[in-house]
């Protein structure tokens, strides 16, 4: 089991903490919703509750839940440019499809 | 795929249902845009990485043909079809900008209405369009950065603005499509950029903003989340292309040219911005001009540099002197110096400012950046991206707003420095037997006396139902939302007729009246307290006049002998003439004398009134009235 991120989303995530100048990892989850069954959370972890896993990768820790695990072993995070837009991407293996949009997903 | 960014614990949002927010900068020279990704606010950067935009907007007959770097490049083969900062007059009437059009090439319409409108191949444009069409290309600037539509801007403005100038850029806003949470003072931004709204108490903080054609010195004072602005000085041509005018003379002087013709002109500013910045770092800068067929080699130190620019200086330091006056402070007063506009960048700007309030400058954020970042924060924490909201920016009404009473009195109802937004209301009642309408005059400023505030504006409500002179309830409401749009209702109680106005308040008050009103409303505290007791009293003389005719009118014969009515009479007139010609305490003696001299009048009216109430009933129906009596 393990979440991977690539060097250029390690060293954006990296970046972001410090700028936010708290806080210990990523926390990585998925939410059913959106237009196609699961929706990706990427959010700043403070903290690890009980029942979340802990991966460490690049220098990151990325914090997730068990049964958001489910979804997204496996996984690396990129960060990527398209046109003038920029952020982060979740290579997910588990995906059978996805939305138009890719922001929610099945397995 | 879509590219995520991370949101603070909790903030997720499902998807598609992202709450993009921009910090819009829109300069007189250039503008830029910028937001918050990944808890970070960056400016946005165009298809070839440049973030600032020309303020600069260039019309064919076709229409709009370029907007930035593009349109400025036009500038110099067709200057009447590139409109350049129109900030300069926006929200302004055609008299008004008559003198800010001089120093420019544009062309002024002839005055069709009110709205100054700027003659292009594409007809007739106004301030507001051209700032829409900059909004508009930084709209999508954003929204191709942040892959969705925006749900809201921040965009800043200059505090001395006033409400005109404000509602103009709205409505800019508005035409590019653009939802506006707020409009920010430019100097505010600049302080939230450097995070010095986070910190506990108060603090005061001047902003020193040098750009390119224009200087601003604001002194803020930030207490519980609320910036107000204590005062704002400045020049309106003073900058950095001032600088290069002055580094322009030098270099000509070396070379020994006389004049040049328009190009030359330009290819020597562009040189001398050039030698202005490597000066930034370099200690000195090799001058090598040929023009007109002459050719000068030569060298500027940076010490000649400063020198040249030292009585630019003392004039930004002299409105700094000035700012801190009117703020009634001195530079030991001031927590934090922000700089602001990218000709703070030269080393002896940030000298004369950290010696003139004797302490370091804050330099840290991109000084032409800084102010974008800044909106760009506040649109964040506006679109609910942040939890924790007490970072919430709040803004005060500058003066107080209230109503006018019997009197000519002012009543305040929202006092100055209230947050908004705010709904704030009072209960008024009728002054005359039968009174069927009322009108309100909506009044701004510190002084008792409506003659020495401002006017708002006036409405009249009208329906009330025959009643006895106060017994009517109307509520008076005043409401100012977060734009600082005033609107007051009132509603009679127990008809439910109603009216309102909307207002904009502050309306063509300057930063400087607002301070003149303050001070005066102080100076005049005790000629204000005299004049509000004599006013007063004229009321109550009025009031008691007013009884007194209506009672006489109905009954005087019934109830009055003839020497009786000579004393009243005779009193009535004492009241009249303390009234128009007395002070405060001879009204209020000649009003007592005729409360004596009606005295036994007004008993035989009230016993006759109370025999009529009890004529006719039984003993008990009576002593059911009586229980039922207060």
């Amino acid at each position: 089991m393990a979440i991977t991120l690539t060097d250029a989303a390690a060293s954006h995530v990296r970046n972001f903490i410090d700028n936010r100048g708290k806080g210990i990892g990523l926390r990585l989850a998925v939410r059913t919703t959106g237009c196609s069954g699961m929706a990706y959370v990427l959010e700043f972890a403070d903290e690890v509750d009980d029942g979340d896993v802990v991966f460490e990768d690049n220098d990151v820790k990325v914090v997730i839940d068990r049964k958001s695990l489910v979804y997204l072993d496996g996984t690396e995070l990129d960060f990527g440019k398209e046109g003038l837009n920029e952020g982060f991407k979740f290579n997910n293996p588990n995906v059978k499809d996805e939305c138009g949009c890719g922001e929610s997903f099945n397995v | 795929m879509a590219l995520l960014q991370i949101s603070e614990p909790g903030q997720s949002t499902a998807p598609h249902q992202h709450r993009f927010a921009a910090g819009i900068d829109l300069g007189t020279t250039n503008s830029l845009v910028a937001t918050v990704r990944s808890g970070q606010a960056s400016v946005l950067p165009d298809d070839q990485g440049r973030v600032i935009l020309p303020s600069v907007v260039h019309y064919s007959a076709d229409g709009v043909s370029a907007i930035g770097h593009e349109a400025a490049a036009i500038a110099v083969e067709d200057p009447f079809n590139t409109l350049a900062s129109v900030k300069r007059l926006i929200g302004r009437s055609a008299e008004e900008i008559a003198e800010s059009l001089h120093a420019s090439q544009l062309r002024l319409e002839p005055a069709a209405d009110t709205v100054p409108r700027i003659s292009t191949a594409a007809g007739a444009k106004t301030a507001i369009e051209v700032s829409a069409e900059i909004l508009g290309a930084l709209r999508e600037r954003a929204e191709r950065s942040l892959g969705g539509d925006l749900a809201g801007v921040v965009i800043t403005v200059p505090a001395y603005f006033d409400d005109t100038q404000r509602q103009a850029t709205r409505d800019a806003a508005r035409f590019a499509g653009l939802n506006v949470y707020r409009l920010v003072n430019e100097p505010t931004a600049a302080a939230i950029a450097y995070g010095l709204d986070q910190g506990e108490g108060e603090s005061t903080i001047a902003v020193y903003d040098l750009g390119g054609g224009t200087f601003d010195i604001s002194i803020l004072k930030l207490s519980k989340g609320v910036f107000e602005v204590l005062s704002t000085a400045g020049d309106t041509s003073l900058g950095g292309d001032d600088m290069d005018h002055a580094l322009v003379a030098w270099l000509m002087q070396g070379a020994g040219l006389e004049s040049l013709d328009a190009s030359g002109q330009r290819g020597l500013m562009q040189q001398a911005r050039q030698i202005k910045h490597e000066l930034t770092t370099a200690q000195k800068v090799a001058c090598d001009l040929s023009e007109s067929g002459q050719s000068w080699q030569g060298e500027i130190t940076r010490a000649q540099f400063d020198e040249l620019i030292a009585p630019l200086l003392d004039r930004t330091l002299k409105a700094c002197r000035k700012a801190l006056r009117d703020a009634g402070l001195r530079a030991e007063g001031i927590d934090a110096v922000v700089m602001v506009g990218g000709s703070t960048r030269v080393p002896a700007v940030r000298d004369a400012v950290a010696g003139f309030f004797k302490r370091e400058v804050m330099t840290d954020i991109d000084p032409d950046e800084v102010v974008a970042i800044g909106a760009a924060l506040q649109a964040d924490v506006l679109a609910g991206n942040k939890p924790d909201s007490d970072m919430l920016l709040l803004d005060v009404v500058p003066l107080s707003l209230g109503l006018e009473t019997m009197g000519g009195l002012a009543e305040q109802i929202v006092p100055r420095n209230t947050t908004i937004p705010v709904t704030r209301a009072q209960e008024f009642t009728t002054y005359k037997d039968g009174q069927s309408a009322m009108s309100l005059h909506v009044v701004q400023g510190e002084r008792d006396l409506v003659a020495d505030c401002r006017s708002l504006g006036r409405f009249e409500l009208r329906g009330i139902p025959p009643m006895v002179a106060g017994q009517a309830r109307i509520v008076v409401k005043f409401q100012i939302d977060a734009d600082g749009l005033l609107t007051v209702s009132a509603v009679e109680q127990t008809s439910g007729v109603a009216a309102e106005v909307h207002i904009k308040p502050s309306y063509g008050l300057s930063e400087p009246e607002i301070e003149q009103m303050l001070v005066d409303s102080l100076e005049n505290a005790e000629v204000d307290v005299a004049a509000r007791m004599l006013s007063e009293q004229r009321v109550e003389a009025d009031r008691a006049l007013e009884a007194l005719d209506s009672a006489l009118a109905r009954d005087a014969d019934q109830y009055l002998q003839a020497d009786e009515r000579k004393n009243i009479d005779a009193a009535r007139e004492a009241v009249l003439t303390a009234r128009t010609d007395g002070d405060t305490e001879s009204i209020k003696q000649a009003i007592k004398a005729l409360e004596r001299a009606s005295e036994s009048y007004v008993a035989r009216r009230m016993n006759a009134s109370v025999t009529e109430a009890m004529r006719g009933k039984t003993l008990d129906e009576y002593k059911t009235l009586q229980d039922q009596a207060p």
